[in-house]
């Protein structure tokens, strides 16, 4: 898929096609929690055990530092820097790039091997790509897979405004 | 880009307050979170210096309603202020629906609110946005202060207005905002100008916080329908 290719959406068959693969790659690693952020901080959807915090502001917080440090790449010679990793006394994250797209957050504690995280998380980013460009073809070919569901709404968000 | 969640029925979009240092953007932000009841917003996030500088933005989600079934969730963010902190406002302006300028109302920030407006064009056109082509308010904050311009000095400065963008606008559009005023006119040579919506604000008092917010929500819900 190019990066920033033309708009898409998820449908409800993407959505449980993604869940079905952070929830074996949770599995698998023994991470217990993932969100899936797209690039400009809007989460798409959280899985595995449910969250202890605001979820909007993780995802937006983690998608500023992602950006940030996809700056500080291209300031040392790279292009990006695909994966992120910040560890904490017990709780730690893993954040990796999906196809420039999304980013991929794992919350893991100290049972769960650095190692294995990291080794299971190529395939799984390969997958969750496949999945992207999925979508993003359909999207390519149909037009504009879902109606567009303000035409003609003018009336009501004048009304929606109007406190 | 705004993102519409089908699964969760909701409408995301992003909005950024943009404007020179201390002219009140994180103001406008703290003054939304005061007043808009806990269940229709989240944390009021900021990353500050220690003296309570923007280093990097103040984000602030809001709900503002349902529309055909679906929740209506802004983004706020403001950027930086200060000219030196450039790289990091420009990561803000990306993927951004809407745009506030906030501008200091003061004779003596007169400067420093062009040399902003000019930093705002450059960013947005480096990620290939035309500022004249999408949801834009300004804001002319701080006019309680005794040594605030004229109105009127600082349309002509920041909002002189632009040739309308399609063909079919060039037609006289009233200022809704306004009375007696046009967003679109003629200019006595005959050229048609545009201009975006502007509003007067103590935002320290609350006053055209929410009449701002209204409005550029207003364009980027209607942009998208």
């Amino acid at each position: 898929m190019q990066p920033g290719s033309a708009s898409w959406s998820f449908d409800e068959e993407d959505l449980g096609a993604i869940t079905a693969t952070v929830l074996r790659f949770l599995a698998e690693t023994g991470a217990h929690s993932a969100l899936i952020v797209d690039r400009s901080g809007q989460l798409i959807t959280t899985v595995g055990q449910a969250l202890a915090f605001d979820p909007t502001v993780f995802a937006t917080l983690t998608a500023a530092d992602f950006s940030a440090n996809d700056q500080l790449a291209r300031l040392i010679g790279e292009t990006d820097f695909t994966t992120l990793f910040h560890q904490g006394e017990k709780e730690s994250m893993y954040v990796a790039d999906v196809a420039r797209r999304l980013i991929l957050v794992v919350l893991f504690d100290t049972r769960t091997p650095i190692g294995l995280v990291r080794l299971k998380m190529k395939p799984v980013v390969e997958e969750l790509t496949a999945h992207l460009d999925r979508a993003c073809t359909r999207a390519r070919e149909s037009g504009n897979t879902q109606p567009n569901i303000l035409a003609g709404a003018g009336d009501e968000i004048d009304e929606l405004f109007n406190w | 880009m705004s993102m519409i969640n089908y699964a969760a029925r909701e409408i995301n979009c992003k909005i950024v307050y943009y404007g020179p240092g201390l002219g009140g953007k994180t103001t406008n932000l703290e003054h939304i979170y005061g007043k808009v009841k806990p269940d229709m917003r989240g944390k009021l996030i900021s990353l500050a210096t220690e003296t309570d500088r923007t280093l990097f933005f103040d984000f602030l989600p809001v709900d503002l309603g349902t529309i055909r079934g679906f929740n209506t969730r802004f983004h706020l963010y403001t950027v930086p202020g200060q000219v030196y902190y450039n790289a990091s406002r420009k990561l803000i302006l990306k993927n951004v629906d809407g745009i506030v300028f906030v501008a200091d109302s003061q004779v003596e920030r007169m400067e420093a609110n062009l040399e902003s407006m000019q930093n705002l064009y450059d960013n947005m056109a480096e990620y290939g946005y035309d500022l004249t082509r999408m949801p834009f308010v300004i804001q002319y904050n701080k006019r309680d202060l005794p040594n605030a311009a004229p109105v009127g000095e600082l349309q002509s400065a920041l909002n002189p207005g632009w040739e309308p963008a399609e063909p079919a606008k060039a037609r006289i559009i009233p200022d809704p905002y306004h009375s007696g005023e046009n967003l679109v006119d003629q200019l006595p040579g005959g050229d048609w100008v545009e201009r975006v919506s502007y509003f007067e604000g103590v935002a320290i008092e609350g006053d055209g916080v929410f009449d701002t917010l209204k409005a550029v929500s207003k364009l980027v819900l209607k942009a998208l329908a």
